[in-house]
């Protein structure tokens, strides 16, 4: 559904009005609000192209603060993913065994850490590096945010496989069954590649959460990734801290926009050979009710017609 | 091992902020989440425009950047304080304004697939007996989604619970800074500390994910 289409008529001559009315009026509050931000900025001084400029104008901004600072918050989410996916995977399946010994452990990891907060698991990780390790301390922010990623990460990782395997019509395991294949061979050479491929978007989509998470490391732990930098460039450039973090805003954004994009890519090829009967056939890319009511609806029309 | 717990940590204070935190934020998110669904399936471009453009970039925005830019940008750069008189009101209520931002574009993105689940038929009858767009969605089409989205809203509310520790980053008195508090100066009781507050957090989130997802099973429009 388009959204808008099912909800009004195509305007007439009197909607039309109606709807030009409230798009000056909402055009008004939006040009208040944005004269009303402008001018408490430009009140505390926090317009003068010296707060800005520096982003343009000095490439050492870039060099000294804003590209390291992205390297750390990129390195630590590249660190975090690379963990946390096998993690995940072997959790998920544990999840799925035969065996309640390893069935009921799994399920207790994955619901634990799922139901708590990232920052604790990274507070908790980075005590536990100060007491129980000799990892030295510039480099004891980084194990912890990671370790807390990973603890947080795996566990959302495990659900997502576990739920795309459910999702694969049973005739896949009876088929495999049939041609005498054992379990750990119906997992690996059947099951496992075609979940994988339908939840290729799903997992790529939380990349974005890890990135975004990153930036817990820098508020609370000292982790010297993209958000941290906002204090040494505010401390340097002379307090532009609106500019400081809206530039920075506009980098996650970037990086994070590219990864939905991407993710929202593969989900169409995906449903694209799906639709061509290849790869996952009846899969369903994520197991929302909304979804399974949009498609069960889609149904009943299709029925109607 | 537990006689922390005694000592003088306000630690169900600190809990009570997070739950305070929670809902206030809840309240507010289910608000603006509703206003920016409304406006992204509404008849006027500017406003549809307006709201997607506002859910993408916020939704890839780390809500820890959002939280720190209230205190530190609308905060002590702008001497915004929300109303708020003393520093403990002034944070919670930056707190809670991050947290409304964020999440109110999860909140959107919920209803809007509510939405969808709507029958076309029930719209077009709507239309039919003369209802303007305002009426077709808020007494037929809302009511109708936000009963097939309470599972959804459901995880939404138990990640907003978790998100309120990102408070911790501008100091407000919740769980998470308890806790960093309690790890740096009860460091011999690290493990019982965490088991705690873990504890703490799995009372908060399982039981509304449970009710709430016998709710959403119980008032679904079986169709």
């Amino acid at each position: 559904m388009s959204g808008g289409s099912v909800l009004y008529d195509t305007p007439g001559v009197r909607a039309r009005r109606r709807n030009l009315l409230y798009t000056v009026v909402f055009l008004a509050a939006l040009a208040l609000t944005a004269w009303w931000v402008l001018a408490a900025m430009a009140d505390k001084r926090q317009l003068t192209a010296a707060k800005w400029s520096p982003f343009v104008t000095d490439s050492q901004v870039w060099t000294t603060y804003l590209l390291p600072g992205l390297g750390g918050t990129l390195l630590a989410a590249a660190l975090a993913i690379v963990v946390a996916l096998p993690v995940g995977a072997l959790l998920g399946l544990g999840r799925l065994s035969d065996h309640a010994w390893v069935r009921v452990p799994a399920g207790v990891v994955v619901e634990f850490f799922r139901a708590i907060p990232v920052l604790l698991l990274m507070v908790f990780a980075a005590q536990l590096y100060v007491e129980f390790s000799d990892v030295p301390s510039d480099a004891r922010p980084l194990y912890a945010v990671v370790t807390g990623l990973v603890l947080y990460n795996a566990s959302v990782m495990a659900e997502i496989v576990r739920a795309g395997i459910l999702s694969l019509p049973r005739g896949q395991t009876d088929a495999a069954k049939a041609v005498g294949m054992r379990k750990g061979r119906i997992m690996t050479a059947v099951l496992l590649p075609q979940a994988v491929t339908a939840m290729l978007p799903v997992l790529v989509s939380q990349l974005v959460v890890i990135v975004k998470d990153t930036a817990l490391g820098g508020a609370v732990l000292a982790l010297s990734e993209l958000l941290a930098q906002s204090r040494t460039i505010t401390a340097n450039y002379g307090a532009n801290t609106i500019a400081t973090f809206t530039v920075i805003a506009v980098l996650y954004i970037i990086i994070n926009s590219c990864l939905a994009g991407f993710a929202g890519w593969l989900e169409r090829r995906s449903r694209g050979t799906r639709r061509s009967g290849a790869v996952v056939p009846g899969a369903r890319s994520a197991p929302d009710l909304g979804a399974v009511r949009a498609a069960r609806t889609a149904k009943d029309e299709r029925r109607d017609a | 091992m537990f006689d922390f717990l005694h000592s003088d940590y306000d630690l169900l204070g600190a809990f009570q902020v997070t739950v305070r935190l929670t809902l206030c934020s809840a309240a507010g998110s289910l608000l603006w989440g509703t206003l920016l669904a409304g406006m992204r399936v509404g008849p006027v471009p500017l406003m549809r425009g307006f709201a997607t453009a506002y859910v993408n970039i916020v939704r890839n925005t780390p809500l820890t950047l959002l939280v720190v830019a209230c205190s530190l940008g609308l905060n002590q750069t702008l001497q915004i304080t929300l109303g708020g008189r003393d520093f403990a009101q002034i944070g919670f209520r930056l707190a809670v304004l991050g947290l409304v931002a964020y999440t109110g574009t999860f909140v959107c993105e919920a209803v809007r697939s509510g939405i969808n689940t709507v029958p076309v038929g029930q719209a077009e009858a709507a239309r039919a007996l003369g209802f303007g767009f305002f009426q077709v969605l808020v007494l037929v089409v809302l009511p109708q989604a936000f009963r097939s989205v309470v599972a959804p809203l459901a995880s939404v509310l138990i990640a907003l619970t978790k998100n309120t520790t990102v408070a911790a980053a501008i100091s407000v008195a919740e769980a998470a800074a308890l806790m960093k508090e309690m790890v740096e100066n009860e460091s011999d009781a690290l493990f019982a500390v965490f088991a705690v507050f873990a504890f703490g957090f799995v009372v908060l989130t399982l039981p509304v994910g449970l009710l709430l997802g016998w709710v959403g099973r119980r008032v679904a429009v079986k169709r």
